[in-house]
């Protein structure tokens, strides 16, 4: 494996390995104050077991979280110093409220773990509710630092140089908000089918049944909603990206020939060599009303990129129809899911309707990781889009696949770590919750 | 503006020194405690790092922050000449974060399970301050060598040095003596103080020993330290007050004061801190051949600058009310209520 290859896989795998603890560490607090706030309302103790139980999952994630993150932190200069050299000035304001997001976060968390009994209720609830928008917060700054990296601005690039940066335009770049709405509403989806799965589980086997079914309710809510607005914005950035990264949408949908009523397609093979894709479905013109918003008007394919600024086309492809595929299917269970809510209440305890909710359980974070990838391969190969190639950037340090492998040991290590804390959490539940 | 980010990421170096120096030193204190005694020093230690443990190592991602957006070219050096020992660092947190969060948050409390997360706790807490000072005795080294063509001298002689080895040393016997120090104060039993304060009085001398090596191997390894620190009346100010706050403190501590003790002892880090660094400003990475990296000459366009003071200044008004509120509620008001 050479140094580069090594560089890259390290960083996908830090960043594949975050991704997930992070969007767990910012939306679990928001379910944990809801239920913290049923609590207060209704005084039933079983709100206040679902509070200090999730409450633990938020310890458990925040604290891998965060170290994941200082562990990143570093890793950008470890592994990609001159990118850090010149872009750190000019996109690393979002960082800098991050850390001020984030510091906030774990203060609050401080308070709310600790607290109980010992503050006002209302206040005790409050550093709850700080833990959830600082979590917010610190997610929609890191993906905006992202974003700049697909649509850089706010500076001047002239011979090789960086002048009259602007670090606010920056932040402010054409695609934060999309991005960044796209990656906030997937994290509530994400984590809230995946807590619903587990909480679906343990009524499944009949454990435990009132305190998991209502802790399934306010998990399921958020995780429901957030898949239905998702392709809302999924739309939003496929035209961001039409706009300012061709060569990411045109790989995407592995659209090699620009031509008129271009096709939408639905699965399919890419082959690059015969610029061809195998076994798909095409919709002639739909993709063309997506991005423009008429049938005719052709969309730019990879024949109008030169060969060298191509992303890897059937990797990208592959993780945008697995996003799309998965994001359909949780729509289509999060509208089952209030369709039952409002007329057949009956089928909230059936098996049948529990076990679909138990598959969707990873389904949310598998999701993620692939629409990472399209956005992160998408780019490639700049890793600042149209000005600074990765290949430029990485370290100049010989043997990173050393490091390469001891970071898939770490993370490795770490999530089977966290899932056994997590089993023996929920194992725990009837000892520890149970006093009815 | 250049200045408030340079004081900015001096006190938050200094606040990661004091208190993760302050939690490492606690398992650094576990680590050196007899078998029948730990659970009792571990007892002690979470009453008193639980709640402000996570906000305590949060100093140390605004001083990275501060470095890759303030001073991009230092950060960017580091990280290439210090890649190992750096890393080495980052696995040490990642090992006791997790480990600590791990042994409170397991539900199951068996003695397997808690076992392992004690032994990672306890010797990650010795790693990471002893790769931390390896990377801040490098910087004033001299031994960083952009010149050097082979891979040896490159990235392992620009750590690997007596005198990097020795401030290592060094910074793991202070954390040490801060934390016995600190948890002096919060320990309720006479047996338990008595034991803390048998740890710091080691720890103090260890100290002392290494503070002398570090000397010793400075002038080893041609660092012109003693120049430093007594070549200039700040410094040798500096260094006499944190020797005199050793005295008093101690002085203190046998008429049975837990809580100024504390103050005199960050005071003391502080001071050791004023005089080494002192002398060098603005230099900030002392490399081979004499290109140092300077704060005030290598740091980002103006308008950086100035974004991030506001940014660090605005930041600090949340942050520095709400912290001082959280240590004064599990600290002061906890303590006072008991």
């Amino acid at each position: 494996m050479n140094d580069f290859i090594a560089a890259r896989s390290q960083m996908a795998l830090s960043l594949g390995f975050h991704i997930i603890y992070s969007c767990i560490g910012m939306v679990m607090p928001v379910f944990m104050a809801i239920s913290n706030y049923k609590y207060i309302k209704t005084k039933n103790p079983l709100y206040k077991h679902i509070t200090q139980a999730w409450s633990k999952g938020v310890a458990i994630f925040f604290a891998t979280g965060a170290v994941s993150g200082t562990m990143l932190s570093f890793e950008l200069g470890l592994l990609w110093p001159k990118f850090m050299e010149h872009a750190g000035p000019i996109f690393g304001m979002p960082f800098s409220l991050e850390g001020v997001a984030f510091f906030i976060e774990a203060i609050a968390l401080g308070f709310f773990l600790y607290g109980w009994d010992k503050f006002n209720k209302w206040f005790h609830w409050f550093t709850g509710i700080v833990v959830g928008v600082s979590g917010v917060v610190s997610g929609i700054l890191v993906v905006s630092a992202n974003s700049w990296m697909n649509s850089p601005t706010g500076f001047d690039y002239v011979n090789g140089q960086y002048t009259n940066i602007d670090p606010i335009k920056a932040m402010f770049n054409a695609a934060w908000f999309s991005e960044a709405l796209h990656m906030t509403i997937a994290a509530f989806a994400a984590t809230g089918f995946a807590v619903a799965g587990i909480h679906a589980l343990m009524i499944f086997r009949k454990k435990n049944v009132t305190f998991h079914t209502k802790s399934f309710k306010i998990a399921i809510a958020f995780g429901a909603v957030a898949a239905i607005l998702q392709p809302l914005s999924g739309d939003l950035s496929a035209k961001g990206a039409a706009q300012r990264q061709p060569a990411k949408l045109a790989a995407m949908e592995a659209h090699f020939h620009t031509e008129p009523y271009s096709k939408l397609l639905i699965g399919g093979i890419p082959d690059t060599v015969n610029k061809k894709v195998n076994y798909g479905i095409e919709l002639p013109g739909l993709l063309s009303f997506l991005v423009h918003d008429d049938f005719k008007t052709p969309v730019n394919g990879l024949d109008k990129i030169p060969q060298k600024d191509q992303p890897n086309v059937p990797v990208t492809h592959y993780a945008f129809q697995l996003m799309v595929a998965i994001g359909m299917f949780l729509l289509a269970i999060g509208l089952l899911y209030f369709f039952a809510l409002w007329k057949k209440r009956e089928w909230l305890n059936k098996s049948w309707f529990l076990k679909l909710f138990i598959a969707a359980t990873p389904l949310g974070f598998i999701a993620v990781e692939a629409g990472w990838t399209v956005t992160e391969v998408g780019r490639q190969p700049w890793i600042i889009q149209g000005v600074m190639r990765t290949s430029e950037a990485v370290t100049p340090m010989p043997g990173i696949h050393y490091s390469f492998y001891l970071f898939t040991l770490i993370y490795f290590t770490l999530s089977l770590a966290v899932v056994f804390l997590l089993s023996r959490q929920i194992k725990m539940v009837p000892e520890l919750y149970d006093h009815n | 503006m250049l200045y408030v980010v340079i004081i900015f990421l001096f006190f938050s170096i200094l606040l990661y020194f004091l208190l993760g120096g302050a939690d490492f030193g606690a398992g650094i204190i576990e680590l050196f405690t007899s078998n029948d005694n730990k659970s009792r020093t571990r007892r002690t230690m979470y009453k008193a790092i639980g709640p402000i443990w996570e906000a305590n190592h949060m100093w140390l991602i605004i001083a990275v922050v501060i470095m890759f957006v303030g001073f991009p070219v230092i950060y960017s050096d580091m990280c290439t000449y210090l890649h190992i020992p750096l890393l080495v660092m980052l696995l040490g947190i990642t090992a006791r974060g997790t480990a600590f969060s791990f042994r409170n948050y397991d539900a199951i409390k068996d003695d397997k399970m808690q076992d392992l997360y004690n032994y990672i706790f306890v010797y990650s807490s010795f790693i990471t301050p002893l790769f931390l000072g390896i990377v801040a005795g490098s910087v004033i080294s001299r031994q960083i060598d952009p010149g050097a063509t082979d891979y040896l001298s490159t990235y392992i002689f620009s750590w690997l040095n007596w005198f990097s080895v020795m401030v290592g040393f060094f910074t793991v016997a202070l954390c040490g003596f801060l934390a016995a120090i600190y948890l002096i104060g919060e320990a309720k039993e006479q047996f338990d103080i008595k034991r803390f304060t048998k740890k710091a009085v080691i720890m103090n001398a260890v100290a002392v020993g290494f503070g002398g090596l570090v000397f010793i191997a400075a002038e080893h390894e041609n660092v012109h330290l003693a120049h430093w620190i007594f070549g200039n009346p700040v410094s040798l100010i500096a260094v006499i007050a944190a020797s005199l706050s050793l005295v008093l403190l101690w002085y203190l501590l046998s008429k049975g004061n837990t809580k100024v003790i504390r103050i005199l002892a960050a005071f003391q880090v502080t001071m050791i801190l004023v005089s080494v660094s002192y002398r060098h400003f603005p230099n900030i990475i002392m490399v081979k051949g004499g290109n140092n990296l300077s704060l005030l000459k290598d740091h980002a366009p103006m308008t950086t600058i100035n974004d991030l003071g506001w940014g660090l200044l605005l930041g600090s008004l949340l942050i520095l009310p709400a912290l001082g509120y959280l240590f004064y509620s599990f600290q002061t008001k906890q303590s006072r209520d008991n």
